[in-house]
């Protein structure tokens, strides 16, 4: 896309003996969103403060535009945060913390030896156009606290931007909002960095919110990268059992490839796309809910029993049991509990990994109460993220 | 529920109306009575004599507060900037003199700060009153330090220190690390984060440190009385003396306490003023 940016250089980082960073390499492209995708303990919060430079990495090497900037402190990099409480300072007014940042800068004189201070003027047309920006205008001299939490949140990435970074670090900056206000921040998010036409670089536990708004998607967990891909790599073409089943909703069976284009499950063969495995390789295969097709019992390529079915609004979710193996199902059409259906994939519904060592932990929906609900885990609100 | 539950703030509103109340309302009336019974305003007319001692006592509340501060807050600072093990030893050895009793722990300042007293003597053993003697053309053997105002801010500041460290401490120690972070993010150095972000937000904390040091400061007696050895006369040596000293004028007393108060009051409520807005009020 663009050229490299930062590069993080085989990263490690241990609390109390515990590995949070295993040799984590990346790079991060100039203008690029890229999301952290992870569950938490991953190590994403400690990968952007280690860019941030609240963190300092146990060994390993960040460079920013070729510069090694390990020992450079969080104030003297061109890199700007926003928090996840946002972090405003309750004792200034919205201008006075957005125009934190530029009160804090001092520019070398003609002659380079004296530094001053910008000017009144600068700061005060900065500010106010960063407050257009985020359609905060009329704001400037409210206090924080009288503030809804999406106002904060605009506050927080006014703050952040008005001093131009090169790369803007934002973790987890939506987790305390409402799910409605929460979307539209996604979408503005996205818009501010087209606008700007910086680096993002966005950390999350929330995969839709990934998708919607990354360049670039890097899925972590256990202090390692799982996989680096564009939204659509990630979910189609998922790298192991982890990414397939933290990544939207996974099948996950056990396959055996029997050749190129041809895997095997349950003991019946299926064409698919996938080729350049060993043959009669042991696989992972993935089968999103979404693309299994309701078939009458003698056209099925397999058979199963309808154990649960749940309808949400678009579609019905429903638990079909395989032999045991129960997989998810969505559907528009409605089939009722007990009932045998057949099903049907098309090869390119099909999608084959290699073994990995989290084979076997995902993609069965049979603790399906357990499972499934985590579909609808919504993080506790922190204050009120209505707008007001 | 709570009605019933109100029955257990009774014995406390009986003790606030018996011994806050009822003692503010009799200082009320006595200090606008005279002798013979009447209504007056003679007692405050009389206070002018005193102007010396009103000044003197709330110069000495001032400094006495002051240095408080200049040594409260670097302490309460660091302090919590150390880890948790440090911070429960500091504030033991904070709280430590404040087990023993008031007057014990002015008492022994009386023994430091005596002309023969351990300092004097540790001044001699060590040649520092012979070294300023020949430097000054002096002939001392010892330093006065007792009957002094130093001695008497001395007390002051010895005694009143903790209340100073202690609001400052809890409200820096509760300061939002996040708000540090996000200071220095956007470009601000060690001294910039410091004077831009924790100072302000440590405010509060200050503002009531101030009002408990200089409060009690500006009213005490007992301090003045064993280490200014009633040479230098504050306010609260005054109320003593017409109450239970040989100038025996109770209404006078009155009037002058009721003056203090009000004072005290106003400070207050300026104080308060100077911190609106801020999370915690200054509290009495």
């Amino acid at each position: 896309m663009s050229k490299e940016l930062i590069r993080l250089r085989d990263l490690c980082m241990a609390y109390d003996d515990e590995l949070v960073l295993d040799h984590l390499n990346l790079y991060i492209n100039d203008k690029e969103f890229l999301t952290l995708l992870g569950p938490s303990g991953c190590g994403k919060t400690t990968t952007l403060r280690i860019i941030g430079g609240f963190t300092t990495p146990a060994s390993g090497d960040v460079l920013f535009g070729g510069v090694r900037i390990n020992d450079v402190p969080p104030h003297k990099r061109q890199i700007n945060t926003v928090f996840q409480k946002y972090a405003l300072f309750p004792h200034l007014n919205v201008f006075e913390n957005i125009a934190f940042g530029l009160r804090m800068q001092r520019l070398p004189d003609a002659s380079g030896k004296r530094r001053n201070r910008l000017p009144e003027e600068e700061i005060r047309s900065r500010v106010m156009e960063m407050l257009e920006a985020v359609s905060l205008k009329g704001f400037e001299n409210r206090r924080i606290d009288a503030l809804s939490g999406g106002q904060q949140q605009r506050v927080a990435i006014a703050r952040a931007l008005v001093n131009r970074p090169k790369v803007l670090l934002l973790d987890e900056p939506l987790g305390a909002l409402d799910l409605k206000l929460r979307k539209d921040m996604q979408i503005e998010l996205k818009r501010i960095q087209q606008q700007v036409g910086i680096t993002f670089i966005y950390v999350t536990h929330d995969q839709e919110e990934a998708l919607t708004m990354s360049d670039t998607i890097v899925v972590m967990d256990k202090g390692s990268i799982q996989q680096i891909g564009t939204p659509e790599d990630i979910y189609n073409e998922p790298k192991n059992a982890f990414v397939a089943d933290f990544i939207g909703e996974s099948n996950i069976i056990d396959g055996l490839m029997v050749r190129d284009h041809l895997v095997q499950m349950y003991g019946r063969q299926f064409p698919c796309l996938d080729g350049g495995f060993a043959e009669n390789e042991p696989v992972d295969v993935v089968i999103r809910p979404e693309d299994i097709d309701i078939v009458p019992v003698e056209q099925g390529q397999l058979t199963g029993t309808v154990t649960n079915v749940t309808f949400k609004g678009m579609q019905y979710d429903i638990i079909v049991d395989f032999r045991g193996f129960k997989w998810l199902i969505q559907t528009t059409d409605h089939s009722p509990v007990g009932a045998r259906i057949g099903i049907k994939i098309d090869p390119d519904g099909i999608h084959v990994m290699k073994k990995s060592p989290y084979s076997g932990m995902f993609g069965d929906y049979s603790s399906f109460s357990d499972e499934y609900d985590e579909l609808d885990v919504v993080e506790p609100e922190e204050g009120s993220g209505d707008e007001s | 529920m709570n009605h019933k539950l109100s029955r257990f703030a009774v014995p406390y509103v009986v003790w606030m109306a018996l011994f806050v109340v009822a003692p503010i309302v009799l200082v009320v009336i006595y200090a606008f009575t005279s002798d013979a019974g009447g209504f007056t305003l003679d007692n405050f007319a009389r206070m002018g004599t005193y102007a010396v001692v009103f000044g003197r006592s709330f110069k000495l509340a001032l400094i006495a507060t002051l240095i408080c501060l200049l040594i409260g807050y670097p302490v309460s600072y660091v302090m919590s900037k150390e880890g948790p093990r440090f911070q429960r030893a500091a504030m033991v050895l904070i709280m430590l003199p404040m087990w023993i009793n008031f007057l014990l722990r002015t008492y022994s300042w009386m023994s430091i700060l005596e002309n023969n007293g351990l300092l004097n003597r540790l001044f001699q053993k060590t040649g520092l009153i012979h070294l300023y003697n020949s430097l000054f053309g002096t002939d001392l053997s010892y330093f006065p330090m007792m009957n002094t105002q130093g001695a008497v801010i001395l007390g002051m500041v010895y005694n009143y220190l903790p209340f100073m460290i202690l609001p400052i401490y809890s409200v820096i120690v509760k300061l939002d690390g996040s708000l540090i972070e996000a200071a220095r993010d956007l470009g601000a150095d060690t001294l910039s984060v410091f004077r831009k972000v924790i100072l302000p937000l440590s405010l509060p904390g200050v503002l009531s440190g101030i009002t408990m040091v200089f409060v009690p400061s500006v009213s005490t007696f007992a301090i003045s009385k064993m280490l200014g050895g009633g040479t230098e006369m504050i306010l609260g040596d005054l109320i003593e003396q017409q109450f239970l000293g040989g100038a025996y004028n109770p209404q006078l007393g009155a009037a002058i306490s009721l003056v203090m108060m009000l004072i005290v009051v106003v400070c207050m409520v300026v104080m308060n003023r100077f911190g609106e807005g801020e999370e915690q009020a200054v509290m009495l």
